[in-house]
């Protein structure tokens, strides 16, 4: 038996006819021209909501968290449900800039960038809702260990305090890591840029990177090192806020399913949220080499198989239930189902299991269109799936006398509303001012950067083959 | 190319760093000495409608503090006397050193318009206090308020912040004195203080709390 194996080469990652030279013109590009009159108006926009947010923010210090629509069972809404919706979304950057960095995925390097910005923007958003829901927020440096004449301190057995750590420490490795991948990038922009502010701001934040060998060697060791620390964040983060949960003794909360569920769901949403900005962003800016049709299947199949480990999940949380016999369980999976926030559940069911199930077709996972609808229902899904956990479980808890039915009020729905202000506004200043592919890094995984200087039939040395390895020598100035 | 920085740049991260370094420190360092109430309350001695001689009254006439503070032990509140208090002497004592201030007493007792005392010690009102939780005890009066019979002016000696009270709710044995000696200014214990304190503490069965709702409900 015998089978003729023929060697497949992976298709190029970056397509098109790309030289190290065009590719940074590509993405240079959009920073040093002159601000389209477009992206005023998406900037006004996001801010007239950011603004908005400030308000409701201000409206809630000032009369407190009576505003929204919390009540006696269901001490928690929105305000949890909206930050582990944020942290989950902020779950794909460093997951793509990290995990896939030590795997050795190319493919990383066409998004990694954008999804780190995403990253730490959704970081920033989500960080508002603890601050805010505890209601004094002038006193919210308790929850960090600072001697203090009260004697106070921080109860290092809540999760609602590992929280605290495990976001702060994120966010910092996050933007260190997305800081660290920028500085030869700067350098770049610093370089090519014309006007004297560009020159001076680009200059200041490049650090003085001269391209020489030692700032690239420090450069890669450094980039390691963090990618070796954001590593492990990757799992914690999530983890952590799943603990919020699962360490309480609330039925539907009280699983030790939660933290591998909670990350799952975390890089579902994640790369839903960088698949639906990066298709506008790729059209807008014209960068469809880079982020190209192969890259967005690839991410289709991380969101396939995330978003079955959460469907598993479900299951499991059902066959759980009535393989556990404790009745509590039992009652608030069918209350889940049938029960007041029904219509919330069978919602969750159709965009985080069915929704999935397209994916497994290629045709599918290579249709743009398609797959930006999949990108928004899944977030909208991933949405629902942390109100049934936070709202449906607390307002059916043990004590039916108790059960009282959850409504957001319009400060709730402004608050949330008023986030993407926030995010948006970030987010299309780093469009405009940074470059958003990691130029150094794309380069890396572009056929120039790995020459064959030996002709592949008679083996013999070619001088001819050398020549592109000169284009490389263009970029450092 | 033309140089966009000049030679010194280089230096300015190393600067940056440095002085972010020093002033880390000196937030913490302030903040730390400015900002507690060791520094901010103590000392607090307000100007008082008359001019009240605690040395005088309860030091050298040795008048007991519960002559006028009288509910100390009944009441969470230790109170502060009425014009009718002072008139018991005052109605024959002229005051040969300041007879203006005790004029001041006699005319409130005239019009019978209260004397507004300025309250020196204050809690803040979601910390809940009891006088007498304390004095009942063996919580001397000096404990918390000083040697009030050397004080021309009553001024605040401790910081009443809640690591001071914690202090002593977790080592009241430290603090704590025979009951009969709860006015009594300057005492001295007679044996080893932590030695009498825990038997006070085991007699008294004196469990102070430290959990929040203790104080704040």
């Amino acid at each position: 038996m015998s089978t003729d194996y023929q060697y497949a080469p992976e298709p190029a990652l970056v397509k098109g006819d790309h030289s190290f030279g065009s590719i940074t013109d590509l993405i240079a590009k959009t920073p040093l021209s002159p601000t389209p009159k477009l992206w005023y108006l998406a900037f006004g926009l996001a801010n007239i909501l950011m603004i908005t947010l400030l308000g409701a923010i201000g409206y809630l210090v000032w009369d407190g968290t009576g505003i929204w629509g919390l009540n006696n069972p269901a001490g928690w809404g929105w305000a949890i449900i909206n930050f582990v919706w944020w942290v989950g979304i902020g779950h794909a950057g460093t997951l793509i800039s990290a995990i896939l960095f030590l795997f050795r995925q190319g493919w990383r390097t066409a998004i990694n960038r954008f999804a780190e910005a995403m990253t730490i923007f959704a970081v920033m958003c989500a960080g508002i809702f603890p601050a805010i829901h505890v209601g004094r927020i002038w006193v919210i440096y308790w929850v960090f260990p600072i001697p203090n004449q009260m004697a106070a301190w921080p109860n290092f057995s809540s999760p609602l305090l590992w929280d605290v750590f495990a976001v702060s420490t994120y966010f910092t490795v996050s933007l260190l890591f997305w800081y660290v991948g920028l500085i030869p990038d700067f350098a770049t922009l610093r370089d090519k840029a014309k006007s004297k502010i560009a020159k001076i701001s680009y200059g200041i934040a490049s650090l003085g990177w001269t391209g020489s060998f030692r700032n690239w060697w420090n450069y890669e060791k450094a980039y390691m090192i963090l990618a070796g620390l954001a590593t492990p964040l990757v799992l914690s983060v999530h983890t952590i806020v799943s603990f919020d949960f699962a360490v309480s003794v609330i039925p539907g909360w009280h699983s030790t399913i939660f933290p591998p569920y909670f990350v799952a769901g975390a890089i579902y949403s994640g790369f839903a949220m960088v698949l639906t900005l990066m298709l506008i962003a790729r059209k807008i800016y014209g960068l469809e080499d880079i982020m190209n049709i192969d890259i967005m299947e690839k991410m289709n199949l991380v969101m396939m198989i995330t978003g079955n480990l959460v469907a598993f999940a479900y299951l499991m949380e059902g066959f759980i239930a009535w393989y556990s016999g404790y009745i509590y369980e039992q009652g608030i999976f069918w209350l889940y189902v049938v029960g007041p926030y029904a219509w919330g559940f069978w919602i969750l069911m159709f965009c985080n299991v069915v929704t999935p199930q397209f994916l497994w077709f290629k045709k599918i996972r290579r249709n743009v269109a398609i797959t930006f609808v999949i990108s928004i229902i899944v977030n909208i899904g991933m949405w629902f799936e942390r109100f049934m956990i936070s709202v449906a479980s607390l307002s059916t808890d043990f004590m039916p006398s108790a059960w009282d039915y959850y409504s957001p009020t319009f400060w709730d729905i402004i608050t949330y509303i008023g986030t993407f202000g926030l995010f948006f506004t970030f987010f299309l200043l780093f469009l405009r001012f940074l470059p958003m592919v990691a130029i150094a890094e794309v380069k890396g995984v572009m056929p120039q950067a790995d020459p064959h200087n030996y002709d592949e039939e008679t083996n013999e040395f070619d001088i001819e083959k050398t020549k592109p390895v000169v284009v490389q020598q263009e970029q450092t100035v | 190319m033309a140089q966009i920085f000049p030679r010194w740049a280089n230096e300015v991260p190393q600067r940056i760093l440095l002085g972010l370094i020093i002033f880390a420190t000196a937030t913490v360092a302030g903040v730390w000495y400015y900002f507690s109430p060791e520094y901010t309350d103590v000392g607090y001695a307000p100007e008082q409608p008359i001019e009240y001689s605690h040395k005088l009254h309860a030091g050298e006439l040795d008048i007991d503090c519960q002559y006028c503070h009288t509910n100390v032990f009944d009441s969470k509140f230790a109170n502060v006397p009425p014009t009718e208090t002072c008139m018991n002497c005052h109605n024959q004592v002229d005051g040969s050193q300041n007879p203006e201030e005790v004029q001041k007493i006699r005319d409130s007792w005239e019009s019978g318009e209260s004397i507004e005392w300025v309250r020196v010690h204050n809690l803040p009102d979601y910390a809940y206090f009891n006088h007498a939780a304390h004095v009942n005890v063996g919580v001397g009066c000096e404990s918390c308020h000083g040697r009030v019979d050397r004080m021309e002016v009553v001024r605040q000696v401790e910081p009443l912040s809640m690591s001071w009270c914690l202090d002593c709710h977790r080592n009241p044995e430290q603090n704590v004195r025979p009951v009969e000696e709860v006015t009594t200014m300057g005492y001295e214990p007679e044996k080893d203080q932590i030695e009498m304190g825990r038997e006070l503490v085991a007699k008294h069965n004196i469990a102070p709390p430290t959990y929040c709702q203790s104080c704040h409900y």
